[in-house]
């Protein structure tokens, strides 16, 4: 759990320390990130906002191991990127990462046990042995009785919540989720957003990057991101004074 | 005005006394907009007065054997229910907005960074935004109307403080673009004052 003089917390998941991203060079270079610090730590959903061409999606792709930064440290779990090779990384990410994007991305001809069971079949577990958990991670997305439907057999709400699924199974803590909601109705991407927070409240962390408010307020911090920088931050703090008591 | 709407829709179902009508308005609306008795009882003088409700027995009180001014709803206190249900609610006048007036001075006055004014609203427009959020998120499925009510009510609010965002980044872009085009400028008071004012005082 150390690094380059850095000591890391046990609750935390990532840490982006000054980190830049640049694509292009000289007078045609784009600052796509610049100076970014983030902490997420277990038990915490951070939702990034921004104008389109903020660094929003870069900040993801960085903060995932897709794309080395220009400058700066990714750390995950105590694992500073840049030290790793290669493989080491393509380890970390399936172990340690779960992706959730705005089109699902799950394979067609793979059910949904399958979709969920890939991660870890990937990382050398024999099906059998996959089945189990990715069957335990659909259920907790209450959809333990569609395991045996194709992608195509399910709503999109379903299909989110299968990749919900599939970036938990196995123990798998930080979840990336790039506009998850984008391409489901308003009733469907509450109900999403509902299993996202619960696995992060069942100790998960997540970041969720998005344009729409309604779906950031479910976070616990709201980072906003211009050209590149964190601009701001809101965090909730209580229960909102606003309304009267909760009827019982 | 919804709270003599909603008092006189509560009295149709039944005779009721001036702090029970509070009590069933709290429940009904998540207690988010309390009123005084005070309140109550000038509403029902006023209801009383335009013939759509009336006074009815006194009622002895099951447990403490207390006697209560109980008004019940008349048929046409029956009819205006009825018409309020059927029609939308209209807004006749712009409702006084307290942001919307502090962002117009604001864009007014020489020397106010306006950017900053307005990102410290959203700041604080997503952390009201977070908490209502976070209040919703304490309850699953509404188990009663009750319940109903109250989601109803927290939604609305949530639903606000989203387009209050929405509103705050539009006015960041439409001030970029005033800028840009340089019709941003400050507004110096007017020579053209008016004729009328509070005569200054007399010297003593």
């Amino acid at each position: 759990m150390t690094g380059p003089g850095l000591q890391i917390d046990a609750d935390l998941l990532l840490r982006l320390d000054g980190v830049s991203m640049q694509y292009g060079r000289g007078e045609t270079a784009v600052t796509a990130l610049a100076g970014v610090d983030l902490q997420v730590s277990r038990g915490e959903l951070v939702a990034v906002m921004g104008a389109s061409g903020s660094g929003k999606s870069t900040l993801l792709t960085v903060a995932g191991g897709l794309t080395p930064p220009t400058a700066g440290e990714v750390i995950v779990e105590g694992h500073w990127l840049s030290q790793l090779s290669a493989r080491e990384l393509a380890v970390l990410r399936r172990r340690s990462l779960g992706f959730v994007f705005q089109d699902f991305n799950l394979i067609p001809s793979l059910t949904a046990l399958e979709n969920v069971s890939l991660p870890l079949e990937l990382d050398g577990w024999t099906s059998k042995k996959a089945h189990r958990p990715a069957m335990d991670a659909l259920r907790v997305v209450e959809l333990g009785d569609r395991a045996q439907h194709y992608p195509a057999d399910l709503s999109g709400g379903q299909q989110q919540r299968v990749a919900i699924a599939r970036a938990v199974v196995g123990g798998r803590s930080l979840i990336l989720a790039d506009e998850p909601t984008g391409a489901l109705d308003s009733t469907t991407g509450e109900l999403v957003l509902r299993m996202l927070r619960s696995r992060v409240d069942a100790g998960a962390g997540g970041i969720l990057v998005t344009h729409d408010a309604r779906h950031a307020a479910w976070a616990d911090r709201i980072v906003f991101l211009r050209d590149g920088r964190i601009v701001d931050e809101s965090r909730a703090s209580a229960v909102s004074s606003l309304l009267g008591g909760l009827p019982r | 005005m919804s709270v003599r709407q909603s008092l006189l829709a509560i009295l149709n179902q039944g005779p009721c006394y001036g702090y029970q009508l509070r009590a069933e308005f709290d429940r009904r609306t998540g207690s988010t907009w309390p009123l005084n008795v005070g309140q109550i009882y000038n509403t029902l003088d006023r209801l009383e007065r335009d013939g759509l409700v009336q006074k009815a027995t006194a009622e002895i009180d099951s447990e403490g054997g207390e006697a209560h001014n109980t008004v019940e709803i008349t048929d046409a206190g029956r009819l205006e229910v009825a018409h309020w249900l059927d029609s939308p609610v209209v807004r006749t006048t712009a409702t006084r907005d307290e942001l919307a007036i502090k962002l117009a001075i604001a864009v007014t006055l020489p020397g106010v960074d306006i950017a900053h004014v307005i990102q410290v609203q959203r700041t604080a427009t997503f952390r009201t935004l977070q908490e209502l959020t976070r209040t919703k998120n304490a309850t699953d499925d509404p188990e009663s109307s009750e319940q109903l009510a109250w989601l109803l009510v927290v939604d609305s609010l949530i639903f606000a403080a989203e387009a209050e965002a929405r509103w705050l980044d539009h006015c960041e872009n439409r001030l970029a673009r005033a800028l840009a085009a340089g019709t941003a400028a400050p507004l110096p008071l007017s020579t053209d004052v008016p004729k009328r004012g509070r005569p200054a005082k007399a010297r003593a």
